[in-house]
This record gives C-alpha cells, sequence and structure tokens, in this order.
C-alpha cells in the first residue's frame, strides 16, 4: 500500500533522473537509480527507459492506473560529485523512504552545490593535463610547457565560444583551430620540438575518448540505442576536432 | 629505466588529476582517483610496451587493476565506484587515435585513418571489458548476491 500518491513519487524519480543525467551519468546508472527509487515506494510494473537525451518512466500505483512520465534533456556536463550525491540518495530511500517533497528539497540542494574548483583553477588543472598527456604520447620534457600553455587557452576559447553559441561541433572546431595555430608559432619560434606530440596533447581535454568507452560500457550492459547515440556524437566530435587541426596543416 | 617510469607515472598523476578536477570529483578522494589512474598507465605501458603483449591485452589488464583499486577506494572513501573509476581510466582512453583517426580521414589518408580506428575501438572495448568483468566478479562474489532476487538493471 503506498502512502504517497504515485504523481508526486512520479516526480521525485524524474528529479533524481535530470539531475544525474545533466550531470552526465551513464545511461545504466540513472536506469538502475530510478528503478530502485520506484521500488522503495512500493510501485509495481516500474518501466525505466534511459538514452542520453531523454528519460520516459511507467509504473502501476495500487489502484492499477499506469503513470507516464517523459523528459527531455539538452546540455550535460560531467560533475561526478552530484552524481555520487545522488547515489547515495537513493540509497538512503531504499533503507527508509522519506516523504517526496523532502526528497524534492534535497535533490534542489545537490543540484544546487557550487563546484569545488572555480574556472582558473579548472583551466589550469586541464592544462597541466594537456601536458602530462604530451609526454605520455612519447614527447619531451621540452614539450611539457607549450602544451600546457596551449591546453590552457585552447580549453578557455571553447569553453567562452560554448557559451555563447551552444553548438558544441562549433566550439571545438574554433579551439582545435586555434591550439593549432598556437602550437606551430611556439615551434617555430622554438618553443617546444614535435609539433604532432603538442597538437594530440593539447587537444585531449575535447577529445571524446570517454565517451567511447563509456558507449561501449552502455553497449555490453544492454543498452544499445544509448551506445550508439553516444559513439554517432563522439565520432562528430572527434570530426570537428579532426577538421579544426587538418585546416592550420594544410593552410601553413 | 626507473627515471622513465617516474616521470610517466607522474605524467600519468597529471593527467587523470586534471580530469578530476574537470569532471569535479570530491576534493578528499581526488589524489586517491588520480593515483589509480597512475597505476592503471604503468600497468597499460608495461604491459603493452616493455612486453609487448597486443594492446587489447594491455588495456583489459590495466582497466581491470583500475576497477579493482577504484572498488577497494569506493569501500575505503564510502563513496561510488566510479568518482575513482573515470578519473582512473582517463590516461588509458584512446582520445588520441580518434582524434588521429578523424583526422586521416579528413586528409585522404583512409588506410591509417583505419588503423587509429581500429586500434581505438579495440583499446575502447578492452577498457569496458575490464571494468565490466571486475564488476562482474565483486557482484557474483558478494555476499549480498545470494538473497537479492531483484537484479534487473545489471552494470
Amino acid at each position: 500500500m503506498q502512502q504517497y500518491p504515485v504523481a508526486r513519487i512520479l516526480d521525485v524519480c524524474v528529479e533524481a533522473g535530470r539531475v544525474m543525467l545533466e550531470n552526465g551519468a551513464e545511461t545504466y546508472r540513472v536506469e538502475d537509480t530510478l528503478y530502485r527509487i520506484a521500488k522503495s515506494y512500493q510501485l509495481k510494473y516500474v518501466n525505466v527507459f534511459v538514452i542520453p537525451t531523454a528519460l520516459i518512466l511507467t509504473v502501476q500505483g495500487d489502484d492499477g492506473q499506469d503513470h507516464t512520465e517523459l523528459l527531455r534533456m539538452n546540455e550535460t556536463i560531467t560533475n561526478l560529485e552530484k552524481v555520487s550525491m545522488v547515489n547515495d540518495l537513493s540509497r538512503q530511500l531504499a533503507a527508509r523512504p522519506l516523504a517526496p517533497e523532502i526528497v524534492i528539497k534535497k535533490l534542489l540542494r545537490i543540484d544546487a552545490t557550487p563546484l569545488n574548483f572555480n574556472r582558473l583553477q579548472r583551466n589550469l588543472a586541464i592544462g597541466l593535463s594537456c601536458a602530462g598527456f604530451a609526454l605520455l604520447f612519447g614527447g619531451q620534457f621540452i614539450d611539457f610547457l607549450p602544451a600546457f600553455v596551449a591546453g590552457t587557452l585552447g580549453h578557455y576559447l571553447f569553453e567562452s565560444v560554448n557559451k555563447v553559441t551552444n553548438v558544441s561541433f562549433f566550439a571545438e572546431m574554433v579551439a582545435s583551430f586555434f591550439i593549432g595555430l598556437l602550437v606551430v608559432f611556439f615551434t617555430s619560434v622554438g618553443f617546444g620540438q614535435n609539433v604532432d606530440t603538442i597538437i594530440v596533447g593539447s587537444v585531449m581535454s575535447m577529445v571524446p575518448g570517454m565517451a567511447i568507452t563509456n558507449s561501449f560500457r552502455d553497449l555490453m550492459a544492454g543498452h544499445l540505442v544509448a551506445g550508439v547515440a553516444v559513439v554517432g556524437k563522439a565520432l562528430i566530435t572527434a570530426g570537428a576536432i579532426g577538421i579544426g587541426i587538418a585546416m592550420v596543416i594544410a593552410f601553413l | 629505466m626507473f627515471l622513465e617510469y617516474l616521470s610517466l607515472f607522474g605524467a600519468a598523476f597529471l593527467a587523470a588529476f586534471g580530469f578530476g578536477v574537470l569532471y569535479n570529483v570530491p576534493s578528499r578522494t581526488i589524489l586517491a582517483s588520480s593515483l589509480s589512474g597512475a597505476a592503471g598507465w604503468i600497468v597499460y605501458y608495461f604491459l603493452s610496451v616493455q612486453v609487448e603483449t597486443h594492446l587489447f591485452v594491455g588495456a583489459g589488464a590495466a582497466s581491470f587493476i583500475v576497477a579493482f583499486l577504484s572498488q577497494w577506494c569506493a569501500r575505503r572513501f564510502k563513496m561510488p565506484v566510479i568518482v575513482f573509476a573515470i578519473p582512473g581510466i582517463i590516461p588509458m582512453v584512446p582520445g588520441g587515435s580518434a582524434y588521429t583517426m578523424m583526422r586521416m580521414f579528413i586528409e585522404g589518408n583512409t588506410s591509417s585513418a583505419l588503423t587509429a580506428g581500429t586500434e581505438t575501438f579495440l583499446i575502447s572495448g578492452a577498457i569496458a571489458l575490464g571494468l565490466s568483468v571486475n564488476s562482474g566478479i565483486v557482484q557474483a562474489f558478494s555476499k549480498r548476491a545470494f538473497d537479492i532476487k531483484d537484479k534487473r538493471y545489471l552494470p
């Protein structure tokens, strides 16, 4: 017997799913969490369908009535802290179901959690990461600093353009074009040695290696639509970066 | 030799750390997350460059080890596994070869592009397989698994 109206419980589930999807959780994790939350409120016949841009949830209440909600998503960033907080919340609910209003308030508080690092720190850290990748791809120590500078500035430009236009394809192309120009300039004045290594390191902040790996995990977990969709997006992203760099290499 | 490994360890640590900051890993676990990434890369480098096994074997074994370390850290810090596993596999993910594939296609160099593409999909498949095998083993051997019938959405 349910203590709460089915529509309120559905609101809780969809809100939790929105927070998780907006912060870059994998689709199987979202499905699993929503299924567990719905089950912890004693709902029957729970069916969840999640793809990276949408979420459908159908449950049946005690009166035999089916309830469905659909949520359409657009922008996603990756924020593992919020994903882990929602995960913890779903575990708490499995142990002891709370009133839906309280859960919605907790979810809103999770959604309003500020980032741990400010923009300057994030860009400097991603620059360090790019410099590390330049070493991992077989660069010399002389390639470390140019990759750091190009990676930091390139990611800063990517974030700025992405905020203005909202078309990530365009932002990636512009940023990688800028990175290519910068690296060719650096090596021509003798700052850094190997053009290809520095370029690969500097664009690593944007390339979709993580997305391809995640899509394989989705495919292995049986989420075929989500897996294929993420591979498609990753190929378009890689294509944008490739076009940006190829323009520089072709014209210089 | 030792110095080479030390510099690679440092580079992989930096790579994982930067992505940890970008992905907003909780600040009390960011060191552990980056260390698991560095350890995974060292295993990958040892297997695929020093011992010269296939890339698939190296990436699979390394991601298995990353997943194992992540499970251990997840118990230790009481956090979900992905907080450690995602920064952990960052140094290995085939971003470089995905980019090389697209760039070679655009420059009209199709055979190099196909080589890089094969490498991309093999490595990402191996990483995903390593993570899945580890979580499968953990689920099969955990004590709870025997009395929970309701395992509809396996990871």
